[in-house]
């Protein structure tokens, strides 16, 4: 059997292997990924994301254990950790907080660090998360770095964002300010038996009233690219939930608020115009990565390195800098 | 663009409940630029292949402080022979009495600390057994 006849018919260690080729930008992983990628596009994407000790894997935990007993679908979990910008080196703990997961085959979990990636994720998340969705795996959920306030790559990347606030996680100023929230499609008020927790509900609720309802989408550089499908896109309130992870309490209600937003997805063609904007934003960086280096081999490090001397000296802003290496290029 | 970073599984199986020195491990190979998956106290010898294949590691370390060595080491070296994983190179520290490790290393155990190890030497252990160990299919 080829690598992905195996990793179709459900064999684990190819394709934890696959997962390792992927994440090192390995060139035979890719090729086998460009094999099973027809395979891609039928499980649902969830992202978990939050501020670091809100309780996103445990979260996570409650959320597969719920998954698995009520829909029977199989889940795949990738947990992203941050790696260290000194070594590279990474302490990947996610799965501490899984142990219940553990003995169900239906249940696979990979840890991710991010390797020097910004925005919540690591550089090849979506690529290992294609290889989950060709392998079969229902449900996707894809946990990221503990986040704040504009990591929101995950919003392109998955169908169903829900973002988790543990109480006093600071006024309705923050509320209203932290771009990460108009990433949301569920809010968590998560720990919800500790004090504030009504305080943090009541400072979202009024921060979602005062959102314009528009769904932004980054494009590779974080740059605000599009709000036209937003338009379109039948308005979703997100619904604010109150969870205690630890003790399970408010994980139906999560099951039932994501379910309700995959088809809510599904019946206004969301999901579709969701795919696109990820494989879309997906084409471009891919674009800009090899445009550069192809742009790079032709001109030798040599005229960047004259050019940056140039901007090091002051002679020349960085703009101008790049604007004479592409004329000089022509 | 191939950047292979090295996956260290670290694990304490049993009931002990002391994990200083797991962490502590898990901290210096960190900081020597490994990837350290890192599952907490109490892990079953099933719970350890099985993150190790999910993972797909290239070294896993156990830490047993407990004294149930002879029962688990050998548990877990089998689930991973059975799973195809026998090459993945197992290191052990903890309390380990010098009697037992003969054995333990004929079972496969690659390299066993005992206390007063110094990180450093734990830290080239691992990338040794990692460049000793046979490539993977």
């Amino acid at each position: 059997m080829t690598l992905v006849e195996r990793i179709r018919a459900g064999d684990r260690l190819a394709l934890a292997r696959l997962l390792t080729q992927i994440e090192n930008e390995d060139a035979s992983g890719f090729s086998t990924l460009t094999e099973l990628f027809p395979h891609t596009g039928r499980a649902h994407l969830i992202g978990i994301t939050g501020a670091p000790g809100s309780g996103k894997s445990t979260l996570v935990n409650r959320l597969a254990l719920e998954l698995r007993r009520r829909t029977g679908a199989t889940v795949a979990i990738v947990a992203v950790d941050p790696s260290s910008p000194f070594t590279g080196g990474a302490l990947l703990g996610d799965r501490i907080r899984m142990r219940d997961l553990a003995g169900d085959q239906g249940v696979f979990i990979r840890s991710m660090a991010s390797r020097g990636a910004l925005g919540g994720l690591a550089r090849t998340t979506a690529a290992v998360v294609d290889a989950f969705d060709a392998a079969g795996y229902g449900w996707v959920l894809i946990e990221t770095v503990g986040a704040g306030q504009a990591e929101v790559e995950i919003a392109r990347t998955a169908h169903t964002t829900v973002v988790i606030e543990a109480p006093s996680a600071g006024d309705d100023v923050q509320a209203i300010k932290a771009g990460i929230l108009e990433a949301a499609d569920v809010l968590v008020v998560n720990k919800a038996d500790l004090p504030g927790a009504d305080n943090a509900v009541r400072a979202l609720q009024s921060a979602l009233e005062l959102a314009v309802n528009l769904r932004p989408v980054w494009d590779h550089h974080g740059r605000l690219e599009t709000v036209e499908a937003a338009s379109a896109e039948v308005a979703w309130t997100p619904p604010i939930l109150k969870a205690v992870a630890t003790q399970g309490e408010g994980i139906a209600e999560l099951v039932d608020a994501i379910q309700a937003h995959g088809a809510h997805l599904l019946a206004g063609g969301g999901r579709q115009r969701r795919d696109r904007d990820r494989l879309r934003g997906e084409v471009l960086g891919l674009l800009g990565a090899y445009l550069l280096e192809a742009f790079l081999e032709s001109r030798g490090q040599g005229d960047l390195e004259v050019a940056v001397d140039s901007v090091v000296s002051r002679r020349s802003s960085p703009r101008q800098a790049v604007e004479s290496l592409l004329r000089a290029r022509r | 663009m191939t950047t292979t970073k090295l996956r260290i599984l670290i694990a304490k199986p049993g009931l002990d409940g002391h994990d200083r020195g797991a962490k502590v491990i898990a901290r210096a190979l960190r900081d020597a630029g490994i990837e350290v998956i890192y599952t907490g106290l109490r892990q079953t010898p099933e719970m350890i292949a099985e993150a190790a294949l999910q993972e797909d590691v290239d070294a896993i370390g156990l830490s047993i402080l407990s004294g149930a060595h002879m029962a688990l080491v050998p548990r877990v070296l089998e689930l991973l022979k059975g799973q195809g994983q026998a090459g993945v190179p197992l290191l052990l520290g903890g309390i380990i009495p010098d009697e037992d490790i003969p054995e333990l290393k004929r079972q496969g155990v690659t390299a066993i600390f005992g206390p007063g190890t110094t990180t450093d030497a734990v830290v080239a252990a691992f990338k040794q057994a990692v460049a000793d160990a046979p490539p993977r299919s």
